[in-house]
Protein backbone atom coordinates (compact mmCIF):
# COMPACT_ATOMS: atom_id res chain seq x y z
CA UNK A 1 0.00 0.00 0.00
CA UNK A 2 2.89 2.56 1.00
CA UNK A 3 4.41 1.12 -2.08
CA UNK A 4 1.37 2.42 -4.29
CA UNK A 5 1.05 5.90 -2.76
CA UNK A 6 4.75 6.66 -3.25
CA UNK A 7 4.43 5.21 -6.58
CA UNK A 8 1.40 7.93 -6.72
CA UNK A 9 3.43 10.63 -5.40
CA UNK A 10 6.24 10.11 -7.66
CA UNK A 11 3.67 9.74 -10.83
CA UNK A 12 2.13 13.34 -9.37
CA UNK A 13 5.60 14.80 -9.86
CA UNK A 14 6.31 13.93 -13.14
CA UNK A 15 2.43 14.71 -14.44
CA UNK A 16 3.03 18.17 -12.68
CA UNK A 17 6.30 19.06 -14.27
CA UNK A 18 4.61 18.04 -17.71
CA UNK A 19 1.56 20.17 -17.05
CA UNK A 20 3.19 23.39 -15.63
CA UNK A 21 5.97 23.57 -18.43
CA UNK A 22 4.08 25.43 -20.41
CA UNK A 23 2.25 27.52 -18.16
CA UNK A 24 5.87 28.60 -16.92
CA UNK A 25 7.16 29.39 -20.53
CA UNK A 26 3.77 31.74 -20.76
CA UNK A 27 3.91 32.97 -17.97
CA UNK A 28 7.94 34.42 -18.67
CA UNK A 29 6.45 35.43 -22.32
CA UNK A 30 3.72 37.57 -20.37
CA UNK A 31 5.48 39.12 -18.03
CA UNK A 32 8.26 40.16 -20.83
CA UNK A 33 5.16 41.13 -22.90
CA UNK A 34 3.92 43.64 -20.27
CA UNK A 35 7.06 44.90 -19.48
CA UNK A 36 7.74 45.94 -22.97
CA UNK A 37 4.31 47.72 -22.46
CA UNK A 38 2.50 45.30 -25.34
CA UNK A 39 -0.96 43.06 -24.29
CA UNK A 40 1.50 39.66 -25.05
CA UNK A 41 -0.84 36.76 -26.01
CA UNK A 42 -2.87 34.64 -22.56
CA UNK A 43 -1.00 32.69 -20.58
CA UNK A 44 -2.18 29.97 -21.64
CA UNK A 45 -1.18 30.26 -25.34
CA UNK A 46 1.42 27.38 -25.19
CA UNK A 47 -0.91 24.68 -24.62
CA UNK A 48 -2.83 25.95 -27.63
CA UNK A 49 0.09 26.13 -29.65
CA UNK A 50 0.98 22.52 -28.57
CA UNK A 51 -2.88 20.81 -29.26
CA UNK A 52 -2.89 22.97 -32.90
CA UNK A 53 0.88 21.73 -33.70
CA UNK A 54 -0.09 17.89 -32.44
CA UNK A 55 -3.54 18.30 -34.80
CA UNK A 56 -1.46 19.18 -38.12
CA UNK A 57 0.38 16.81 -40.44
CA UNK A 58 3.78 16.24 -39.99
CA UNK A 59 5.82 17.11 -43.16
CA UNK A 60 9.08 15.51 -43.20
CA UNK A 61 12.19 16.12 -45.57
CA UNK A 62 12.75 13.57 -48.66
CA UNK A 63 16.46 12.16 -47.38
CA UNK A 64 15.60 12.60 -43.51
CA UNK A 65 16.24 9.06 -42.21
CA UNK A 66 14.69 7.77 -39.21
CA UNK A 67 16.89 9.53 -36.80
CA UNK A 68 14.86 12.40 -37.77
CA UNK A 69 11.79 10.84 -36.78
CA UNK A 70 12.97 9.30 -33.25
CA UNK A 71 15.28 12.73 -32.14
CA UNK A 72 12.02 14.29 -31.22
CA UNK A 73 10.55 11.67 -29.09
CA UNK A 74 14.13 10.54 -27.55
CA UNK A 75 14.41 14.39 -26.73
CA UNK A 76 11.73 14.50 -25.17
CA UNK A 77 11.70 11.72 -22.88
CA UNK A 78 15.08 12.17 -21.52
CA UNK A 79 14.30 15.67 -21.04
CA UNK A 80 11.04 15.16 -19.17
CA UNK A 81 13.05 12.00 -17.23
CA UNK A 82 15.54 14.56 -15.77
CA UNK A 83 12.89 16.83 -14.63
CA UNK A 84 11.20 14.29 -13.05
CA UNK A 85 14.01 13.60 -10.78
CA UNK A 86 14.23 17.28 -9.79
CA UNK A 87 12.86 17.60 -5.99
CA UNK A 88 10.28 20.03 -7.12
CA UNK A 89 7.50 20.15 -3.93
CA UNK A 90 9.30 16.74 -2.04
CA UNK A 91 12.26 15.27 -1.57
CA UNK A 92 13.07 11.26 -0.93
CA UNK A 93 10.53 10.26 -3.49
CA UNK A 94 10.53 6.64 -4.97
CA UNK A 95 13.36 7.57 -7.53
CA UNK A 96 15.36 9.89 -5.98
CA UNK A 97 17.82 7.32 -5.43
CA UNK A 98 18.52 7.48 -9.10
CA UNK A 99 18.35 11.80 -8.86
CA UNK A 100 22.00 12.24 -9.15
CA UNK A 101 22.79 15.50 -10.24
CA UNK A 102 25.61 13.91 -12.94
CA UNK A 103 22.84 11.62 -14.52
CA UNK A 104 20.69 14.85 -14.83
CA UNK A 105 23.70 16.52 -16.73
CA UNK A 106 24.39 13.25 -18.71
CA UNK A 107 20.45 12.97 -19.91
CA UNK A 108 20.07 16.37 -20.74
CA UNK A 109 23.48 16.14 -22.66
CA UNK A 110 22.23 12.86 -24.64
CA UNK A 111 19.56 14.70 -25.28
CA UNK A 112 21.25 17.42 -26.71
CA UNK A 113 23.39 15.03 -28.98
CA UNK A 114 20.73 13.66 -30.51
CA UNK A 115 18.83 17.37 -31.43
CA UNK A 116 22.26 18.18 -32.98
CA UNK A 117 22.81 14.91 -34.87
CA UNK A 118 18.76 15.87 -36.16
CA UNK A 119 19.96 19.23 -36.83
CA UNK A 120 22.21 18.23 -39.61
CA UNK A 121 20.39 14.78 -40.84
CA UNK A 122 18.51 16.78 -43.28
CA UNK A 123 21.68 18.40 -44.77
CA UNK A 124 20.13 22.13 -44.88
CA UNK A 125 23.07 24.98 -43.93
CA UNK A 126 20.82 26.48 -41.02
CA UNK A 127 20.49 22.90 -39.63
CA UNK A 128 24.34 22.59 -39.60
CA UNK A 129 24.92 26.33 -38.07
CA UNK A 130 22.45 25.67 -35.34
CA UNK A 131 23.88 22.06 -34.64
CA UNK A 132 27.59 23.35 -34.35
CA UNK A 133 26.71 26.53 -32.34
CA UNK A 134 24.73 24.38 -30.00
CA UNK A 135 27.79 21.68 -29.65
CA UNK A 136 30.35 25.10 -28.79
CA UNK A 137 27.86 26.40 -26.01
CA UNK A 138 27.57 23.05 -24.65
CA UNK A 139 31.23 22.06 -24.57
CA UNK A 140 31.92 25.48 -22.30
CA UNK A 141 28.04 25.29 -20.41
CA UNK A 142 29.30 21.51 -19.16
CA UNK A 143 32.33 22.36 -17.86
CA UNK A 144 31.20 24.80 -15.58
CA UNK A 145 27.84 22.69 -14.63
CA UNK A 146 29.99 19.42 -13.58
CA UNK A 147 32.46 22.88 -11.40
CA UNK A 148 28.94 23.79 -9.68
CA UNK A 149 27.94 20.23 -9.07
CA UNK A 150 31.76 19.51 -7.94
CA UNK A 151 31.06 22.58 -5.09
CA UNK A 152 27.67 21.70 -3.95
CA UNK A 153 28.87 17.66 -3.55
CA UNK A 154 31.64 19.45 -1.36
CA UNK A 155 29.03 21.32 0.70
CA UNK A 156 26.51 18.73 0.92
CA UNK A 157 28.57 15.01 0.72
CA UNK A 158 26.78 13.93 -1.79
CA UNK A 159 25.81 14.71 -5.79
CA UNK A 160 22.26 13.33 -4.89
CA UNK A 161 19.70 15.98 -5.21
CA UNK A 162 17.41 15.36 -2.70
CA UNK A 163 20.33 15.08 0.08
CA UNK A 164 21.94 18.20 -1.24
CA UNK A 165 18.25 20.01 -1.19
CA UNK A 166 17.65 18.02 2.36
CA UNK A 167 21.24 19.53 3.76
CA UNK A 168 21.46 22.79 2.62
CA UNK A 169 17.67 23.29 3.94
CA UNK A 170 19.11 22.58 7.18
CA UNK A 171 20.68 24.42 9.89
CA UNK A 172 24.31 23.36 9.91
CA UNK A 173 25.26 25.08 6.21
CA UNK A 174 25.23 28.88 6.94
CA UNK A 175 25.88 31.45 4.28
CA UNK A 176 28.80 30.20 2.12
CA UNK A 177 31.12 32.27 -0.27
CA UNK A 178 31.21 29.03 -2.44
CA UNK A 179 27.65 28.49 -2.63
CA UNK A 180 26.90 31.99 -3.76
CA UNK A 181 29.73 31.99 -6.04
CA UNK A 182 27.65 28.30 -7.62
CA UNK A 183 24.88 30.20 -7.54
CA UNK A 184 25.93 33.01 -9.64
CA UNK A 185 27.22 30.39 -12.10
CA UNK A 186 24.72 28.25 -12.15
CA UNK A 187 22.07 31.38 -13.26
CA UNK A 188 24.94 31.71 -15.97
CA UNK A 189 24.65 28.36 -17.05
CA UNK A 190 20.94 27.88 -17.27
CA UNK A 191 20.55 30.68 -19.55
CA UNK A 192 23.00 29.42 -21.83
CA UNK A 193 21.45 25.88 -22.16
CA UNK A 194 18.15 27.23 -22.26
CA UNK A 195 18.96 29.69 -24.66
CA UNK A 196 17.55 32.55 -22.86
CA UNK A 197 18.53 36.47 -24.18
CA UNK A 198 22.12 37.15 -24.11
CA UNK A 199 22.82 33.60 -25.45
CA UNK A 200 20.10 32.86 -27.97
CA UNK A 201 16.85 34.48 -28.45
CA UNK A 202 14.22 31.70 -28.61
CA UNK A 203 11.17 33.96 -30.14
CA UNK A 204 13.32 35.06 -33.07
CA UNK A 205 13.81 33.34 -36.66
CA UNK A 206 16.48 35.79 -37.36
CA UNK A 207 18.80 33.46 -39.36
CA UNK A 208 22.09 35.16 -38.27
CA UNK A 209 21.37 34.90 -35.14
CA UNK A 210 19.69 31.49 -34.00
CA UNK A 211 20.81 28.81 -32.27
CA UNK A 212 18.27 26.25 -31.15
CA UNK A 213 15.77 27.69 -33.98
CA UNK A 214 18.59 27.24 -36.63
CA UNK A 215 18.45 23.66 -36.24
CA UNK A 216 14.67 22.26 -35.08
CA UNK A 217 14.24 24.40 -38.57
CA UNK A 218 12.89 21.19 -40.33
CA UNK A 219 10.51 20.06 -38.00
CA UNK A 220 6.80 20.39 -37.94
CA UNK A 221 3.40 19.04 -36.67
CA UNK A 222 3.78 16.57 -34.03
CA UNK A 223 7.27 16.22 -33.63
CA UNK A 224 7.86 19.57 -33.33
CA UNK A 225 5.25 19.89 -30.98
CA UNK A 226 7.76 17.43 -28.99
CA UNK A 227 10.31 19.83 -29.36
CA UNK A 228 8.78 22.77 -27.86
CA UNK A 229 7.26 20.51 -25.17
CA UNK A 230 10.48 19.24 -24.46
CA UNK A 231 12.21 23.27 -24.43
CA UNK A 232 9.55 23.85 -21.79
CA UNK A 233 10.23 21.23 -19.71
CA UNK A 234 14.05 21.99 -19.62
CA UNK A 235 13.21 25.56 -18.75
CA UNK A 236 11.08 24.09 -16.05
CA UNK A 237 13.69 21.87 -14.71
CA UNK A 238 16.61 24.89 -14.72
CA UNK A 239 14.40 26.74 -12.40
CA UNK A 240 13.11 23.83 -10.26
CA UNK A 241 16.60 22.94 -9.72
CA UNK A 242 17.82 26.34 -8.30
CA UNK A 243 15.03 26.72 -6.55
CA UNK A 244 15.58 23.38 -5.15
CA UNK A 245 19.19 24.01 -3.96
CA UNK A 246 19.31 27.45 -3.15
CA UNK A 247 15.96 28.17 -2.13
CA UNK A 248 14.96 24.72 -0.13
CA UNK A 249 13.02 25.97 1.68
CA UNK A 250 9.20 24.27 1.94
CA UNK A 251 9.94 21.10 0.66
CA UNK A 252 8.59 18.03 2.31
CA UNK A 253 11.51 16.44 3.45
CA UNK A 254 12.07 12.30 3.58
CA UNK A 255 9.94 12.04 6.75
CA UNK A 256 6.73 13.29 5.30
CA UNK A 257 4.42 15.38 6.25
CA UNK A 258 0.79 15.95 7.14
CA UNK A 259 -1.59 16.75 4.63
CA UNK A 260 -0.74 20.71 5.27
CA UNK A 261 2.97 20.58 4.76
CA UNK A 262 2.13 18.80 1.10
CA UNK A 263 -0.09 21.85 0.32
CA UNK A 264 2.07 24.61 1.81
CA UNK A 265 5.11 22.91 -0.23
CA UNK A 266 3.04 22.52 -3.45
CA UNK A 267 2.04 26.74 -3.03
CA UNK A 268 5.64 27.12 -2.10
CA UNK A 269 6.78 25.33 -5.35
CA UNK A 270 4.39 27.68 -7.25
CA UNK A 271 5.83 30.71 -6.08
CA UNK A 272 9.48 30.28 -6.45
CA UNK A 273 8.44 29.37 -10.19
CA UNK A 274 6.70 32.38 -10.12
CA UNK A 275 9.32 34.70 -8.47
CA UNK A 276 12.05 32.93 -10.81
CA UNK A 277 9.67 33.45 -14.23
CA UNK A 278 9.50 37.04 -13.45
CA UNK A 279 13.18 37.07 -12.74
CA UNK A 280 14.37 35.65 -15.89
CA UNK A 281 11.40 37.89 -17.96
CA UNK A 282 13.48 41.27 -16.15
CA UNK A 283 16.56 40.31 -16.94
CA UNK A 284 15.73 39.08 -20.77
CA UNK A 285 13.95 42.62 -21.12
CA UNK A 286 16.98 44.19 -19.69
CA UNK A 287 19.94 43.15 -21.63
CA UNK A 288 20.92 42.89 -25.29
CA UNK A 289 21.51 39.90 -26.74
CA UNK A 290 25.32 39.34 -27.12
CA UNK A 291 27.32 38.13 -30.62
CA UNK A 292 28.24 34.66 -30.81
CA UNK A 293 31.68 35.14 -30.38
CA UNK A 294 31.52 36.69 -26.94
CA UNK A 295 29.64 33.27 -25.39
CA UNK A 296 32.90 31.32 -24.90
CA UNK A 297 33.78 34.91 -22.32
CA UNK A 298 30.28 34.45 -20.87
CA UNK A 299 30.28 30.71 -19.94
CA UNK A 300 34.04 31.10 -19.72
CA UNK A 301 33.58 33.44 -16.50
CA UNK A 302 30.98 30.89 -15.00
CA UNK A 303 33.48 28.17 -15.42
CA UNK A 304 35.73 29.98 -13.35
CA UNK A 305 33.29 31.49 -10.38
CA UNK A 306 32.54 27.28 -10.98
CA UNK A 307 36.35 26.41 -10.03
CA UNK A 308 36.71 29.34 -7.46
CA UNK A 309 33.86 28.07 -5.48
CA UNK A 310 35.34 24.55 -5.40
CA UNK A 311 38.79 26.17 -4.89
CA UNK A 312 37.22 28.37 -1.78
CA UNK A 313 36.21 25.39 -0.30
CA UNK A 314 38.57 23.19 -0.65
CA UNK A 315 41.21 26.12 1.15
CA UNK A 316 38.47 26.61 3.71
CA UNK A 317 38.26 22.89 4.60
CA UNK A 318 42.14 23.11 5.71
CA UNK A 319 41.29 25.75 8.15
CA UNK B 1 25.38 33.87 16.59
CA UNK B 2 28.84 33.34 16.07
CA UNK B 3 28.34 31.28 13.73
CA UNK B 4 26.17 33.46 11.80
CA UNK B 5 29.33 36.96 12.45
CA UNK B 6 31.84 34.56 10.25
CA UNK B 7 29.21 33.85 7.77
CA UNK B 8 27.91 37.24 6.77
CA UNK B 9 31.45 38.41 7.37
CA UNK B 10 32.67 35.57 4.95
CA UNK B 11 30.42 36.30 2.81
CA UNK B 12 30.67 39.88 2.35
CA UNK B 13 34.45 40.02 2.09
CA UNK B 14 33.94 36.93 -0.30
CA UNK B 15 31.46 39.07 -2.47
CA UNK B 16 34.08 42.01 -2.84
CA UNK B 17 36.22 39.35 -4.33
CA UNK B 18 33.21 37.99 -6.66
CA UNK B 19 32.84 41.86 -7.79
CA UNK B 20 36.36 42.45 -8.53
CA UNK B 21 35.96 39.06 -10.87
CA UNK B 22 33.13 41.51 -12.18
CA UNK B 23 35.63 44.18 -12.60
CA UNK B 24 37.86 41.78 -14.42
CA UNK B 25 35.03 41.26 -17.10
CA UNK B 26 34.20 44.35 -17.77
CA UNK B 27 35.71 46.14 -21.29
CA UNK B 28 33.67 49.47 -21.29
CA UNK B 29 34.98 52.16 -19.55
CA UNK B 30 31.53 53.46 -18.20
CA UNK B 31 30.54 49.70 -17.16
CA UNK B 32 33.70 49.41 -15.25
CA UNK B 33 33.06 52.33 -13.08
CA UNK B 34 29.61 51.36 -12.46
CA UNK B 35 30.92 48.23 -11.12
CA UNK B 36 33.80 50.46 -8.94
CA UNK B 37 30.62 51.73 -7.42
CA UNK B 38 29.05 48.37 -6.43
CA UNK B 39 33.02 46.84 -5.38
CA UNK B 40 32.53 50.47 -2.86
CA UNK B 41 29.15 49.52 -1.89
CA UNK B 42 30.20 46.21 -1.26
CA UNK B 43 33.32 47.33 1.04
CA UNK B 44 30.60 49.88 2.94
CA UNK B 45 28.40 47.14 3.96
CA UNK B 46 31.42 44.81 5.13
CA UNK B 47 33.22 47.50 7.01
CA UNK B 48 30.26 48.35 8.69
CA UNK B 49 29.38 44.60 9.36
CA UNK B 50 33.15 44.68 11.10
CA UNK B 51 31.84 47.70 13.17
CA UNK B 52 29.36 46.14 14.55
CA UNK B 53 31.04 42.91 15.12
CA UNK B 54 33.88 44.02 16.56
CA UNK B 55 31.59 47.03 18.63
CA UNK B 56 34.00 49.60 17.10
CA UNK B 57 32.40 52.64 16.16
CA UNK B 58 35.24 54.36 14.63
CA UNK B 59 34.59 51.81 11.72
CA UNK B 60 31.35 53.30 10.80
CA UNK B 61 33.20 56.53 10.04
CA UNK B 62 35.27 54.02 7.69
CA UNK B 63 32.21 52.77 5.80
CA UNK B 64 30.66 56.51 5.85
CA UNK B 65 34.11 57.56 4.47
CA UNK B 66 34.27 54.43 1.75
CA UNK B 67 30.56 55.21 0.65
CA UNK B 68 30.80 58.71 0.36
CA UNK B 69 34.05 58.99 -1.61
CA UNK B 70 34.45 55.84 -3.18
CA UNK B 71 30.99 54.37 -3.83
CA UNK B 72 29.58 58.45 -4.92
CA UNK B 73 32.04 61.15 -5.61
CA UNK B 74 34.55 59.11 -7.41
CA UNK B 75 32.80 57.54 -9.80
CA UNK B 76 31.02 60.18 -10.61
CA UNK B 77 33.52 62.36 -11.33
CA UNK B 78 35.06 59.87 -13.51
CA UNK B 79 32.22 59.10 -15.61
CA UNK B 80 31.92 62.92 -15.63
CA UNK B 81 36.04 63.25 -17.05
CA UNK B 82 35.13 60.10 -19.43
CA UNK B 83 32.70 62.16 -21.07
CA UNK B 84 34.44 65.03 -20.89
CA UNK B 85 37.18 63.33 -22.84
CA UNK B 86 34.69 61.32 -25.00
CA UNK B 87 36.28 58.23 -24.25
CA UNK B 88 34.16 56.72 -22.72
CA UNK B 89 32.65 54.35 -25.77
CA UNK B 90 35.84 52.74 -26.04
CA UNK B 91 37.17 49.20 -25.29
CA UNK B 92 40.38 48.95 -23.82
CA UNK B 93 41.70 45.45 -22.31
CA UNK B 94 45.34 44.76 -23.63
CA UNK B 95 44.64 40.42 -23.42
CA UNK B 96 41.26 38.46 -23.52
CA UNK B 97 39.16 38.40 -20.65
CA UNK B 98 39.54 34.89 -20.91
CA UNK B 99 43.43 34.37 -19.77
CA UNK B 100 42.83 37.84 -17.13
CA UNK B 101 40.07 35.76 -15.54
CA UNK B 102 42.41 32.81 -15.32
CA UNK B 103 45.27 35.03 -14.00
CA UNK B 104 42.73 36.59 -11.47
CA UNK B 105 41.69 32.39 -10.16
CA UNK B 106 45.37 32.04 -9.80
CA UNK B 107 46.43 34.86 -7.76
CA UNK B 108 43.18 34.40 -5.88
CA UNK B 109 44.51 30.74 -5.12
CA UNK B 110 48.05 32.19 -4.13
CA UNK B 111 46.70 34.70 -1.54
CA UNK B 112 44.73 31.90 -0.08
CA UNK B 113 47.38 29.47 -0.32
CA UNK B 114 49.69 32.43 1.09
CA UNK B 115 47.44 34.10 3.82
CA UNK B 116 46.56 30.31 5.40
CA UNK B 117 49.86 29.82 5.52
CA UNK B 118 51.70 32.19 7.25
CA UNK B 119 48.27 32.76 9.73
CA UNK B 120 47.93 29.35 11.15
CA UNK B 121 47.01 30.78 14.63
CA UNK B 122 45.18 34.20 14.13
CA UNK B 123 41.52 34.56 14.49
CA UNK B 124 39.41 32.78 11.73
CA UNK B 125 37.84 35.98 11.25
CA UNK B 126 40.37 37.93 10.64
CA UNK B 127 42.26 35.11 8.85
CA UNK B 128 39.50 34.53 6.22
CA UNK B 129 39.62 38.36 5.99
CA UNK B 130 43.04 39.06 5.10
CA UNK B 131 42.79 35.77 2.49
CA UNK B 132 40.08 37.93 0.82
CA UNK B 133 41.76 40.78 1.28
CA UNK B 134 45.50 39.67 -0.36
CA UNK B 135 43.07 38.48 -3.02
CA UNK B 136 41.38 41.75 -4.03
CA UNK B 137 44.69 43.73 -3.95
CA UNK B 138 46.04 41.13 -6.27
CA UNK B 139 43.09 41.41 -8.61
CA UNK B 140 43.26 45.38 -8.37
CA UNK B 141 46.92 45.38 -9.85
CA UNK B 142 45.44 42.90 -12.73
CA UNK B 143 42.74 45.30 -13.69
CA UNK B 144 45.88 47.97 -14.06
CA UNK B 145 47.71 46.00 -15.41
CA UNK B 146 45.14 45.00 -18.06
CA UNK B 147 43.88 48.01 -18.42
CA UNK B 148 45.44 50.15 -21.45
CA UNK B 149 43.77 53.42 -20.57
CA UNK B 150 44.73 55.65 -17.57
CA UNK B 151 40.95 56.15 -16.88
CA UNK B 152 40.69 52.04 -16.65
CA UNK B 153 44.17 51.60 -14.22
CA UNK B 154 42.94 54.40 -11.87
CA UNK B 155 39.86 52.40 -11.29
CA UNK B 156 42.18 49.68 -10.47
CA UNK B 157 44.35 51.21 -7.91
CA UNK B 158 41.29 52.78 -6.33
CA UNK B 159 39.52 48.82 -6.00
CA UNK B 160 42.99 47.84 -5.15
CA UNK B 161 42.65 50.22 -1.64
CA UNK B 162 39.27 49.09 -1.31
CA UNK B 163 41.45 45.51 -0.57
CA UNK B 164 43.64 47.67 1.67
CA UNK B 165 40.51 49.00 3.44
CA UNK B 166 38.95 45.21 3.80
CA UNK B 167 42.60 44.18 5.21
CA UNK B 168 42.38 46.76 8.25
CA UNK B 169 39.11 46.23 8.82
CA UNK B 170 39.75 42.62 9.12
CA UNK B 171 42.35 43.02 11.73
CA UNK B 172 41.54 44.52 15.28
CA UNK B 173 42.66 47.64 16.42
CA UNK B 174 43.36 49.84 13.77
CA UNK B 175 43.52 52.91 14.64
CA UNK B 176 41.50 55.77 13.15
CA UNK B 177 44.06 58.33 12.19
CA UNK B 178 45.85 55.80 9.92
CA UNK B 179 42.37 55.30 8.47
CA UNK B 180 41.83 58.95 7.74
CA UNK B 181 45.02 59.29 6.12
CA UNK B 182 44.74 56.81 4.45
CA UNK B 183 41.50 57.71 2.63
CA UNK B 184 42.49 61.16 2.42
CA UNK B 185 45.47 60.29 0.26
CA UNK B 186 43.74 58.21 -1.86
CA UNK B 187 41.37 60.97 -2.70
CA UNK B 188 44.57 63.13 -3.08
CA UNK B 189 46.18 60.52 -5.05
CA UNK B 190 42.51 60.42 -7.19
CA UNK B 191 42.92 64.08 -7.42
CA UNK B 192 45.97 64.32 -8.94
CA UNK B 193 45.66 61.48 -11.39
CA UNK B 194 42.82 63.54 -12.64
CA UNK B 195 44.95 66.14 -13.92
CA UNK B 196 47.22 64.02 -15.07
CA UNK B 197 44.79 62.32 -17.20
CA UNK B 198 44.07 65.72 -18.80
CA UNK B 199 48.02 67.27 -18.76
CA UNK B 200 48.02 63.65 -20.81
CA UNK B 201 45.18 64.05 -22.83
CA UNK B 202 46.65 67.88 -23.77
CA UNK B 203 50.23 66.76 -24.91
CA UNK B 204 49.54 63.39 -26.67
CA UNK B 205 45.50 63.65 -27.97
CA UNK B 206 44.77 59.99 -26.34
CA UNK B 207 44.90 58.84 -22.95
CA UNK B 208 46.41 55.27 -24.03
CA UNK B 209 49.23 54.79 -22.34
CA UNK B 210 51.06 53.05 -24.85
CA UNK B 211 51.66 56.52 -26.59
CA UNK B 212 53.81 57.13 -23.95
CA UNK B 213 56.08 54.55 -24.60
CA UNK B 214 57.57 56.17 -27.45
CA UNK B 215 59.04 58.96 -24.94
CA UNK B 216 60.80 56.77 -23.19
CA UNK B 217 64.45 57.73 -22.81
CA UNK B 218 66.14 53.83 -23.58
CA UNK B 219 64.30 53.40 -26.58
CA UNK B 220 66.17 55.90 -29.19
Amino acid sequence: MAMILELLVQGAQMALVLLLAPLLTGFVRQVKARLLRRRGPSILQPYRDLARLLRKEAVLAENASWLFRATPYLVFAATWVAAALVPTFATGLIFSWTADLIAIIALLASARFFLALAGMDVGTSFGGIGSSREVMIASLAEPAMIMIVFTLALVAGSTQLSTVATVLAGPEVGLRVSLGLALVALVMVAIAENGRIPIDNPATHLELTMVHEAMVLEYSGRHLAMIELAAAIKLLLYVSLIAAVFAPWGIVPASGGGAGAWVAALLAYAAKLAVGGFLLALFETSIAKMRVFRVPDFLGAALMLGLLGTLLLFVSRSL
Amino acid sequence: MDRLVFDVAHMLAGGLVLVSFVMLYQDRLTALLKVYALHALVLTASVAWQAFVQDAPHLYITAAIALAFKAVVIPVALLRIIRRLGIHREIETVVGIGPTMLAGMALVALSMVVMLRVTPDADPLAREDLAFALAVVLLGMLTMVTRRNAVGQVVGFMALENGLVLAATGAKGMPLVVEISVAFSILIAFIVIGIFLFRIRERFDTVDVQALDRFRGDRR
